[in-house]
C-alpha cells in the first residue's frame, strides 16, 4: 500500500468565461473541502443546483480531520460515500490511557449490534474529499465544481449575492440567491464580511505529524499524559489506512512553530514514540488551539458552515464531525427555501439547532482542553489526584479528560420538535436510532437507509400514520419491515407513531396521534410558527 | 457502609465534566495558600454532608492509600 498520491483536478473554463449568457444560480457554496463538498451533494440530492468555488485544484494536504463518529458516518450513508469510508478505513474501539509509564485504564467502544455504522474510523480527510469529489460526479447536471476559482469580493444583495471570482484565464461575477461558506477556519467570506469569532484562544501548541511505517500496533488510541519519551504534557497515537500513523504532541506555548518543524526536531521525538523501526514523515504542521464561534451562522443570504463558523480544539473529534452535521440540519432547510416549501422559522433554526451542537462541542474540547493544559499548581495537583485514583476507581476515570468523543446532538426542547406526550421511545429532537429490518421482499435492510431525505411517519406496530399530509409512511410490524431481532422494538417501542426529518432527527412522536395534531407537527417542524399549531392555513 | 468508596461506584450521575469544572473554576483566581484553604473546607463539608462517621474514616484511609507510581 503505497502513501496517498494527490490528483491535480483540472481548471475548466467557466461558462461566465466563455461567452455564455448571465445566469442567477440558486446557491454557491464557497469551498470544495469535506463541509462544502458534501454540502453540494445534500443539496443536489434535493435537486438544488450548486456551483462549488475552490482556491486550489486537489485535496486537503496531511491527514487532519481523521476520526469520524458513527452519526457522521451516517450522514455520509445518506450522502451515498458511507460505505466507501467504512471499508477503507480502520475501526477502531479500544483505547488506552498512560500516565507517565503506566497505564491508568483502557476503554472499550463495545460495539452495540444492530447498527449498519461502527462507533469511530479514522480516515485521512484526503480520502473523505476524494470520495465526496466522485460522488458529486454523480450529478452532472447539479453540481458545477469549479478548481482554482478563489472568491475575492462579495456584494450583498436583499435577495442574493453577487460574487467576484478570480481563475487562471481572469476574472469574472456570478450572482446566487444564496452563499454557502465552507472555507474553513481562515474564511475568506468571513473577512469579506468583517465578522468575528468570540471566545477563547488557548496557549498551548501541538506538534502534529503524519508518519508511514510497518508496525504492529493495534488499532487502539492511545494517549499519553506526561509521556516517558516526550517532555511536553501529553501525546496521542492513533492508526490510519496506508500504514500511516498520526501523531500529536504537545509542545508548550514556548515552543517556537518555525523551530519545532525542523526534522532535526521532529525525527528524535518520533523515534522515542516508535522506537527503532523504519519509518517516514509524510506530513507536519504545528498548531494552536482556539474555541470560537461566531454569534450567529446566518447572516442575510450567506450560511456559515463548518470551520468557518466555529472552531474547536483537535481532542474529541468535533471539528470534521461538527462541519458534517451542520451540512446535515442545513441542506434539507436550504433546499426547502429555495423551493418556496419552507416556514418563515425554518432557516432561523439552522442557527438554533446548529449555534446549540457548535456550544456543545466548544464546552466539551474546551474542558478537555483545560484538563491537558492545566494552569497552575493547584489544577495541576488536581490532575494528579484524577489520574492517582483513576488506576483504581471508576468516578475518577469519568474525570480523566483527553476528549469526550463525538455524540450525536439532541435537538429536544428546541423550536421545531413537539414535544411529546408520556412514554418510552425515542424523545422528539434525537437522532432516530438505527436497527437491521428485514424488507418485505426478504432483503436484509437498516431503519436508516428507510429514513432522511424527506420528511417521513415512521410507525411501529398497530399505530395508524395520518392521511392526508402527504408523507411516506415506512411501517415496522405487520405489513411492513420485520423486526426479527427486536432491536427496533427494544430502540423505538411499539404501536408508536414518529415524524421523522430529512436528517433523521425525530421531530415528533405519538401514541394515538389525532390527524390534526400530527400535521401540526409536521407544519411546525417545516419552520411555520408553533403559535399556527392546528389552525389552517 | 463503604460501599460508596467501592472502585466501581460512580456516585456523580454522569456528571463528572460539570463536578471537575466547576472545582477548577472554584480555583481561579486564588493563590496557592487560598487554594489550600479553599480545599481544607470543602473537605471538611463534604465529610459533615457524608452523614456517616465510618465512610468518613474509611474515605480517609482511601485517599492515604490512593498514591500510585
Amino acid at each position: 500500500m503505497g502513501r496517498y498520491i494527490h490528483k491535480r483536478f483540472a481548471y475548466r473554463t467557466p461558462p461566465e468565461l466563455s461567452g455564455a449568457a448571465a445566469r442567477r444560480y440558486p446557491v454557491v457554496i464557497i469551498g470544495a473541502g469535506p463541509v462544502g463538498l458534501a454540502a453540494a451533494i445534500d443539496l443536489a440530492l434535493h435537486g438544488v443546483p450548486v456551483v462549488v468555488l475552490d482556491d486550489s485544484d486537489r485535496v486537503s494536504v496531511g491527514s487532519r480531520a481523521i476520526c469520524w463518529a458513527k452519526r457522521t458516518l451516517e450522514i455520509f450513508d445518506r450522502l451515498g460515500i458511507g460505505e466507501r469510508m467504512v471499508a477503507k478505513g480502520v475501526t477502531w474501539r479500544v483505547g488506552r490511557l498512560f500516565h507517565g509509564e503506566r497505564e491508568v485504564y483502557s476503554f472499550d467502544l463495545l460495539p452495540e449490534a444492530g447498527h449498519k455504522m461502527p462507533a469511530f474510523i479514522n480516515l485521512q480527510q484526503y480520502y473523505v474529499e476524494e470520495f465526496l469529489v466522485e460522488r458529486c460526479a454523480d450529478f452532472p447536471d447539479l453540481i458545477d465544481l469549479r478548481w482554482n476559482n478563489r472568491l475575492v469580493e462579495l456584494e450583498r444583495l436583499d435577495d442574493g449575492v453577487i460574487v467576484s471570482v478570480e481563475t487562471p484565464e481572469g476574472a469574472y461575477r456570478i450572482e446566487a440567491g444564496w452563499l454557502v461558506a465552507c472555507d474553513g477556519a481562515r474564511s475568506r467570506t468571513r473577512t469579506l464580511l468583517g465578522l468575528d469569532f468570540t471566545g477563547r484562544v488557548f496557549e498551548e501548541r501541538f506538534l502534529i505529524a503524519d508518519v508511514e511505517m510497518k508496525a504492529d500496533f493495534p488499532s487502539e488510541r492511545w494517549f499519553w499524559f506526561e509521556p516517558p519519551f516526550h517532555s511536553g504534557e501529553s501525546a496521542l497515537l492513533h492508526k490510519q489506512p496506508d500504514d500511516i500513523y498520526r501523531i500529536d504532541l504537545q509542545l508548550g506555548w514556548d515552543a517556537d512553530p518555525e523551530e519545532e518543524k525542523k526534522p532535526e526536531r521532529v525525527i528524535p521525538r518520533i523515534r522515542a514514540i516508535v522506537g527503532a523501526r523504519p519509518f517516514e514523515l509524510d506530513w507536519m504542521s504545528v498548531y494552536t488551539f482556539q474555541c470560537r464561534r461566531l454569534d450567529k451562522f446566518v447572516h442575510g443570504r450567506v450560511i456559515f458552515a463548518g470551520d468557518s463558523a466555529h472552531i474547536v480544539s483537535p481532542f474529541g473529534a468535533r471539528g470534521g464531525n461538527g462541519g458534517i452535521q451542520d451540512v446535515d440540519n442545513l441542506g434539507w432547510k436550504l433546499a426547502a427555501v429555495v423551493k418556496g416549501e419552507a416556514g418563515a422559522g425554518l432557516l432561523a433554526s439552522y442557527d438554533e439547532e446548529r449555534i446549540f451542537g457548535a456550544d456543545e462541542n466548544i464546552r466539551h474540547s474546551a474542558r478537555s482542553t483545560n484538563f491537558m493544559t492545566p494552569k497552575g499548581g493547584t489544577e495541576r495537583v488536581f490532575r494528579r489526584a484524577v489520574l492517582d485514583l483513576a488506576a483504581r476507581h471508576v468516578f475518577a476515570r469519568r474525570m480523566v479528560n483527553s476528549g469526550r468523543l463525538s455524540a450525536p446532538c439532541s435537538l429536544a426542547g428546541l423550536s421545531l420538535q413537539t414535544p411529546a406526550e408520556v412514554g418510552g421511545g425515542v424523545a422528539p429532537g434525537q437522532v432516530c436510532p438505527d436497527a437491521p429490518l428485514l424488507a418485505p421482499d426478504g432483503k436484509n435492510v437498516f431503519l436508516l437507509e428507510l429514513l432522511g431525505q424527506t420528511f417521513k411517519w415512521l410507525a411501529l406496530g398497530q399505530v395508524a400514520a395520518p392521511a392526508g399530509a402527504g408523507l411516506p409512511v415506512v411501517r415496522i410490524g405487520e405489513g411492513g419491515f420485520a423486526d426479527r431481532e427486536g432491536f427496533a422494538r427494544a430502540r423505538l417501542g411499539w404501536d408508536v407513531l414518529y415524524l421523522v426529518r430529512p436528517d433523521q432527527h425525530v421531530a415528533a412522536r405519538f401514541l394515538a396521534p389525532a390527524a390534526a395534531e400530527a400535521v401540526a407537527a409536521l407544519r411546525r417542524a417545516r419552520g411555520f410558527a408553533a403559535a399556527a399549531e392546528g389552525v389552517a392555513a | 457502609m463503604t460501599a460508596r468508596l467501592d472502585p466501581e461506584h460512580d456516585g456523580l450521575a454522569g456528571r463528572a465534566d460539570d463536578v471537575y469544572e466547576a472545582l477548577l473554576v472554584a480555583h481561579e483566581g486564588l493563590s496557592e495558600a487560598e487554594s489550600a484553604a479553599l480545599n481544607a473546607r470543602l473537605i471538611l463539608l463534604l465529610l459533615n454532608a457524608l452523614s456517616d462517621p465510618e465512610m468518613a474514616l474509611a474515605a480517609i484511609a482511601t485517599a492515604r492509600d490512593g498514591k500510585v507510581g
